[in-house]
């Protein structure tokens, strides 16, 4: 017995060891690609086209990065990420708070159908609605006059559609969890709607609110095909299509640039997960499980 | 309360949706009805089934590394003690938290032409230099490879919650009848994780079939059109060359599959929800 239970303990630490191994050859190939981008955005343009090692830096400089946060062409796009992001990001909640809250607790008519519907539409890819956007925004144009195409404003009207649903089905399972004696105490001493959403079920669903924020925050950061679709010019850009279509001129690639730009760029959900990293998690699993 | 979600719905997801199928129907400057001929002239073109292949095999290759490497990686975070596990979960889980259009630059840059990294470090080792790029079989080989890097962690994630959630003395009432680490395997882990396996699997069939970002930046579909995929063929034929309808009957592709893992999911999702 002594003996099964000694081997079973050194079963557990060759797992361990093998387990310690295997991680870390996946971390060098999950981290290698923001690593080179570091590598290489401390480099000169110089250094970086010298037959020397890719891998190390000879002269670090931060003249990339100088550049970059000195040309007003890249913060133009940094602005217009930031813009639309906090902008889809207020809309998001304004829109999705209130309708999970109406579809977790007022069984109206169709309200069953409505959650399926939501969830239906968080499984739509953005990839077969951008062709028939870009036309009916072309449509809306000619019968109002209002031009959509290539103006920054027209991605904080197409971005709900990606983050509106998932947050109102996240928000559906947390605010289900609430029990429901909850909101009829606060009934029973005269609270009405808007009053238990406000005084109950924002603060006590708060975990939920911040994970469907941070989700909504980097679909809106990193989307790539509606600015890249219905965006063209310098001034309407926002960062991801911004780096691929001015940093890189025809056939002329500056990659010190590009990675600088590219890093700065990640740099915005990488500090958010970096210290809400169990809020980002939470709203990761909760898409799946919470249903 | 739920007016505006509804409007959302409505306006920028349905619509739209339905007006594709029309839109598909429609010649190319819009005026006319010319019935399924946008379709008929796909099917006589050798690129579609060209994409239609690489698509497929995109989407499935990529989804089951992805579901391998995440189930590999989940089970090593958690072998380790507790206390070291959200270091390396931190770290693990960094390539999906980066927006892929920037992270896919960093590919293009590894797989440069004339400057790769990976080139420089085959040399190294005596091996002639790959056109990761450039050749039609590289090329699709590094799309698969970028979308499995980018999706890999978030299958992590899903199965380190789901493994988390297997109750311990399932495993000891196991190991007191003798079984074997496999068998632990098959006949507990498992038959537990089977709900969020079925789940991610689909969802990440429907986000991997429907992608665009990194096949548009690592190689915009080339070399002549090698590796696009259903999305980035659609954009090129309707935005790039202004033939709209055709872009939208090559995006109504991804319908059928979208349909048919949806209906799985939500039956999923109704069965839990009739056992609660």
């Amino acid at each position: 017995m002594a003996v099964a239970r000694t081997s079973m303990k050194g079963d557990r630490r060759k797992a361990m060891i093998w387990s310690y191994v295997f991680l870390g050859m996946f971390v060098v190939f999950f981290l290698t690609p923001p690593v080179y981008m570091l590598i290489t955005s401390l480099k000169s343009n110089a250094e970086i086209s010298a037959a020397v090692s890719p891998w190390w830096i000879f002269a670090p400089t931060l003249e990339n990065y100088v550049e970059l946060l000195s040309s007003p062409t890249y913060l133009t796009f940094f602005r217009n990420s930031a813009l639309v992001s906090i902008l889809v990001v207020t809309i998001t909640m304004l829109v999705s708070i209130p309708a999970a809250f109406a579809l977790s607790r007022m069984k109206f008519w169709g309200s069953a159908t409505l959650a399926t519907g939501v969830f239906l539409t968080y499984l739509i890819p953005e990839t077969l609605l951008f062709i028939p956007l870009f036309k009916i925004f072309v449509f809306v144009h000619d019968l109002t006059g209002i031009e959509l195409i290539n103006r920054w404003w027209v991605l904080v009207i197409l971005y709900p559609t990606l983050t509106v649903p998932f947050c109102t089905w996240i928000m559906i399972g947390y605010f289900g969890s609430i029990p429901k004696e909850l909101d009829e105490a606060a009934l029973i001493d005269g609270a009405g709607y808007l009053q238990i959403l406000t005084k109950i079920f924002i603060p006590v669903a708060l975990p939920g609110i911040i994970a469907a924020t941070i989700f909504a925050f980097t679909v809106s950061w990193a989307q790539f095909l509606y600015p890249l679709a219905f965006t063209t010019s310098a001034d309407q850009l926002v960062l991801p299509v911004g780096i691929i279509t001015t940093l890189i001129r025809g056939d002329v690639f500056t990659w010190g640039q590009i990675m600088t730009g590219a890093l700065l760029g990640a740099a915005p959900p990488l500090i958010i997960y970096a210290f809400l990293m169990d809020y980002y998690i939470a709203g990761l699993t909760a898409g799946a499980t919470k249903g | 309360m739920a007016l505006p979600l509804i409007l959302i719905i409505v306006l920028l997801v349905g619509y739209p949706a339905l007006f594709s199928i029309h839109m598909a129907t429609l010649n190319k400057s819009m005026e006319r009805f010319v019935g399924f001929e946008n379709f008929t002239f796909l099917f006589s073109r050798e690129t579609f089934w060209m994409v239609v292949r690489q698509s497929v095999v995109f989407a499935v290759t990529a989804v089951v590394f992805k579901a391998l490497i995440g189930f590999c990686v989940a089970h090593f975070v958690h072998n380790i003690p507790a206390k070291g596990q959200r270091k390396w979960r931190g770290m693990l889980l960094v390539p999906w938290v980066i927006p892929p259009a920037m992270s896919t630059l960093a590919w293009l840059w590894l797989f440069d032409p004339s400057y790769s990294a990976f080139n420089w470090i085959l040399e190294g080792v005596g091996i002639a230099p790959v056109n990761w790029l450039g050749d039609p079989n590289w090329a699709r080989f590094a799309v698969i490879l970028v979308n499995v890097w980018f999706g890999a962690p978030f299958f992590m994630i899903m199965y380190l919650a789901a493994l988390k959630s297997v109750p311990e003395q399932l495993y000891e009432a196991a190991a007191i009848d003798g079984a074997n680490w496999w068998q632990k395997l098959w006949y507990v882990t498992l038959p537990m994780m089977r709900n969020i396996i079925a789940i991610t699997v689909l969802f990440s069939l429907i986000v991997t079939f429907a992608n665009f970002d990194i096949v548009r930046v690592l190689t915009a579909g080339g070399p002549v059109d090698q590796t696009h995929v259903f999305a980035t063929w659609a954009f090129k034929l309707g935005i790039e060359s202004s033939d709209l309808p055709l872009g939208a009957a090559v995006s109504l592709f991804m319908f059928p599959i979208l349909a048919i893992a949806a209906i799985f999911i939500l039956r999923d999702i109704n069965q839990r929800g009739n056992e609660a």
